[in-house]
């Protein structure tokens, strides 16, 4: 009765749906289009490795060309994780390997990756052409050496703050003489000193070579001979700016660079003398994207540098370049999307950079198109955070760090609730929010009734009691990862709201109060929900009614996995347990 | 046996029965009678063979009414007690496991003595707090547990009075370098690549502006065998011993199970002789590679040298490690510091 589309219809239309938030809505019309979408996905992206199993992604979509996997929780750049956690990546290669052999990227974020996956790569997929490997460990550069001799239609080389055992710098000899076909490498977080014949032998051949990101043990001189054979480069990532400025070393870098007509992207600069600062400059008007964040260049070099950059959309830079400093740019990079501004000194006591909320309002008034902000500030006023709410509602991502914990609003001694809401109220396409400073249960009650469509809330020591979660869970409704540490809010909230949970792909919690019968609870009432603990002791040797002092909460197709660690304690489901004696409210 | 050891050998010996219990490892046998909720079961085993700690755990929440009560009726729920004062009386054969935020008691009375318009913490209080219990707990490593209050000083310490308060500007004591400030593990957020990095790169170059490093000394250190590197800020220990333990900690799970790993109850201190014989006598010797590029045996300078000329540390074989120096010769060294 009803009209069927032909297979081969609905296969040429799904070829002009890209997304893949679309896609999964495609294929939960019916079998027919399930079955169709599956066998015509060719980028496959999984948030959470553990979200299911390598076996169900690699049987379901048998045409992947790209895979994007995302192993550990978020908070493990900040030490939260203790090594061991998991996120191995072997069982996703060695699955693909298997079922997928026309797979030719791979992307991994927060993964461990060994030196037998990277040889796995190598061995098993006869076009790969992309490796991105981001906040990884667990190989070595030998790992990196059977990729660059083994794959011989590499494009993408990325290994983007990973910690790698580095065994030297021979990898880069392995490239074979034969492969031309690299847009873009990147080794910027090895150590050793590769052989810059090698290297500069390795550009020659590559016409396509658009990205380049040096290591700091590549020297001016390397930079610069590098730089004049590739002079198409986008994207470069330079070495170590540290030896002694000579005129004539000066006048060949000024030059080197000035050949780069298309560079929009400058990295890198980890040590750069101020001095060196104006060999730059024939770039800058090009330059869309810059990263200072470990340039120790103070003011007023670093303004001489930015208003040069009237092109600029993205800005990461350290506090060191001060109110004044953001001011300037204000007032000439007023095409800014993105700016970052880091701590130079965070672990110090010395509050002593003139960096104040102030540079993040000047920037937000006099930059139209400013949409993600990560701000990194000791202090900061409610007053700011509503000028800054009123002059971008288009924020899409606002991460302000405050850093003293609890720290009020230092004119007023007030919490930071009203700023936040304002922030949440006004700015209504924000996706991502971190919140800090001083914060009362009421912030939360804002956030969770204006932040429509934040996904990601990250917060730590805020909040008063259980309220601040349920606010948060029974509001906010397009939450999809929620990481909090050091609040004091506990079982009610987190009991209360645990359909939301599986809602969400994660959850995690730090020094909260959460005890770990409640822990117990939300496993056993929630089926689908992985509850892992995170403890150096069995969970049982205390009473339960102790907070537990890290939980994991994500939800997964693939149940309880089973590399845990010794301190990580998945909760069970106990088919004999019923739900029935729970009293809740 | 201590009960806390006969607890452990009860969890191992359970590990195997497929016991109807919820947790994946581990089940203790004993607890099978206890409803599911389990909970202030005063005769389960696990609470009366810690009962200082369970009574200790006591705190108002200020939802206490509308607070899950996990528990038979008429049963008594248990408080939580999250005082920072955890740290102080715990004997050194406990292990406090919470030494974390400042109780919520405490922020409440606090917030009630300033007034009314809003939650005005006591700023230096809360501050201080914090300070006490992260101090001696917390350094920048990768293994954080809280095993490691167990084995310092557990007195509370001076906070420096120099913290900024909230409204005041940071006006330091000036004449004396300020104090470091506790150190809260992953806190500000802040990735340990970009502070390595950060570290690194002004080690390597000269001081900016006449301001020293970053205060961290970083060095990686690697072992024989295992898959990866790690790296330690040499400065945030004060002796060898410490930097044994860390590294012991650091490696575990790469050694083959000595001295009952992280089983071991809190009151086998990770003693420096004990090290010592782990890593100098037996299967691995710690060695480090100095500015001239040779390779020495760790221990055999005093240790403000040590952290002057280790460039790279690395955990050897110990058989690998014959050339270095004359084990003996080194011990005798470290006993002579001890």
């Amino acid at each position: 009765m009803g009209l069927r589309l032909p297979s081969k219809v609905l296969e040429h239309i799904l070829s002009f749906i890209d997304s893949n938030e679309d896609r999964n809505s495609v294929s939960l019309v019916c079998k027919s289009w399930f079955e169709t979408e599956r066998k015509t996905r060719k980028r496959v992206f999984v948030g959470n490795c553990y979200a299911v199993s390598p076996a169900a992604v690699a049987k379901r979509f048998p045409g992947m060309r790209s895979l994007t996997l995302k192993g550990k929780p978020h908070f493990a750049d900040y030490n939260l994780v203790p090594d061991g956690w998991g996120g191995y990546a072997w069982p996703w290669i060695e699955a693909m390997a298997a079922k997928c052999p026309s797979l030719e990227e791979i992307r991994l974020k927060r993964m461990v990756v060994t030196d037998e996956c990277l040889e796995k790569i190598a061995a098993s997929f006869k076009d790969f052409k992309v490796l991105v490997l981001t906040s990884c460990e667990g190989f070595s550069t030998d790992g990196i050496a059977a990729i660059a001799a083994t794959c011989r239609n590499l494009r993408v080389l990325e290994l983007r703050e990973c910690i790698v055992e580095d065994l030297g710098g021979d990898w880069l000899s392995y490239f074979p003489e034969t492969s031309t076909s690299l847009v873009s490498l990147d080794f910027s977080c090895l150590d050793s000193e590769v052989k810059i014949s090698d290297l500069e032998r390795l550009v020659s051949r590559s016409p396509n070579l658009k990205s380049l990101k040096l290591n700091p043990a590549v020297t001016l001189d390397g930079l610069v001979s590098l730089l004049r054979r590739a002079p198409q480069l986008t994207e470069l990532g330079t070495g170590s700016f540290a030896a002694q400025l000579k005129p004539e070393a000066f006048s060949k870098l000024s030059e080197a660079f000035s050949n780069c007509k298309q560079l929009q992207s400058l990295s890198g600069l980890w040590d750069v003398l101020p001095e060196y600062l104006p060999a730059l400059y024939s770039v800058c008007p090009g330059l869309t994207s810059l990263n200072l964040s470990y340039a120790t260049v103070r003011m007023p070099d670093l303004v001489e540098l930015l208003r040069r950059c009237s092109k600029l959309q993205k800005l990461w830079v350290m506090d060191l370049i001060e109110d004044k400093g953001l001011e300037a740019v204000a007032s000439y990079c007023k095409e800014l999307r993105e700016l970052r501004v880091f701590p130079s000194a965070p672990d110090l006591d010395e509050a002593n950079i003139p960096l104040t909320e102030q540079g993040l309002v000047f920037v937000s008034k006099g930059c139209r198109k400013l949409e993600s902000v990560l701000y990194f500030c000791v202090q900061f006023t409610n007053a700011a955070l509503l000028t800054i709410a009123r002059k971008r509602p288009n924020l899409k991502c606002f991460r302000l760090c405050v850093i003293e914990p609890f720290a009020p609003d230092y004119k007023t001694n007030e919490p930071l609730d009203k700023g936040f809401k304002a922030i949440a109220e006004g700015c209504k396409d924000l996706r991502r929010l971190s919140v800090s400073g001083l914060l009362s249960d009421k912030a939360f009650k804002y956030i969770g009734k204006h932040a429509k469509k934040v996904r990601m809330l990250s917060i730590a020591f805020a909040g008063d009691s259980d309220l601040m979660l349920h606010h948060l869970l029974s509001g906010c409704e397009s939450l999809k990862k929620l990481e909090i540490r050091d609040c004091p809010f506990g079982d009610t909230a987190l009991l209360e709201h645990a359909a939301k949970l599986e809602t969400m792909r994660s959850l995690w919690m730090s020094s909260c109060f959460v005890s770990f019968g409640a822990c117990k609870l939300l496993s056993q009432k929630m089926p689908r929900l992985n509850v892992e603990v995170i403890d150096e002791h069995p969970p049982e040797t205390r009473p339960e009614s102790s907070p537990v002092e890290r939980i994991y909460i994500y939800r997964t197709v693939a149940g309880p996995r089973m590399d845990t660690p010794e301190f990580v304690w998945t909760i069970h489901k106990n088919p004999e347990i019923g739900v029935s004696h729970l009293a809740i409210k | 046996m201590s009960p806390e050891e006969e607890l452990q050998s009860n969890v191992s010996v359970a590990s195997s029965s497929p016991t109807s219990n919820c947790i994946s490892r581990n089940t203790l046998g004993g607890l099978k009678e206890h409803n599911y909720l389990g909970l202030s079961d005063c005769s389960s085993v696990g609470s009366s063979t810690l009962s200082p700690l369970a009574e200790d755990d006591k705190a108002t929440i200020s939802l206490k009414a509308t607070e899950l009560t996990l528990g038979l009726p008429g049963s008594q729920s248990p408080a939580r007690d999250t005082e920072l004062n955890l740290l102080s009386p715990v004997k050194l054969d406990e292990k406090p496991f919470f030494p974390l935020l400042p109780s919520k008691d405490e922020i409440c009375s606090s917030s009630q003595k300033n007034n009314a318009s809003g939650n005005k913490r006591g700023f230096s209080d809360t501050m201080d707090q914090f300070a006490e219990a992260k101090s001696s707990v917390y350094t920048e490593k990768n293994w954080m547990f809280p095993e490691a209050a167990a084995t310092q000083s557990v007195t509370k310490k001076d906070v420096p009075q120099n913290i900024p308060k909230g409204q005041s500007s940071t006006t330091n004591n000036s004449s004396s370098p300020p104090a470091p400030k506790a150190q809260i593990v992953g806190w500000p957020p802040v990735r340990s690549y970009r502070k390595n990095t950060l570290a690194t790169t002004c080690k390597n170059s000269d001081e900016v502006d006449g301001r020293p490093g970053f205060g961290a000394l970083f060095v990686k250190v690697s072992m024989d065998g295992a898959p990866y590197l790690r790296k330690v800020d040499l400065r945030s220990y004060t002796n060898y011993g410490e930097l044994s333990s860390a590294l012991e900690k650091m490696f575990t799970t790469f050694t083959l199970g000595q001295c009952g790993s992280n089983g071991a109850a809190g009151k086998d201190m990770l003693s420096e002789t004990k090290l010592k014989d782990l890593l100098n006598g037996k299967d691995y010797v710690l060695t480090y590679e100095d500015k001239d590029g040779d390779w020495m045996l760790v221990g055999d300078v005093p240790w403000e040298m040590f952290i002057d000329v280790c460039k790279k540390l690395k955990i050897m074989k110990g058989c690998d490690a014959i050339g270095l120096a004359a084990a003996p010769r080194a011990m005798e060294k470290s006993k002579m510091r001890a």
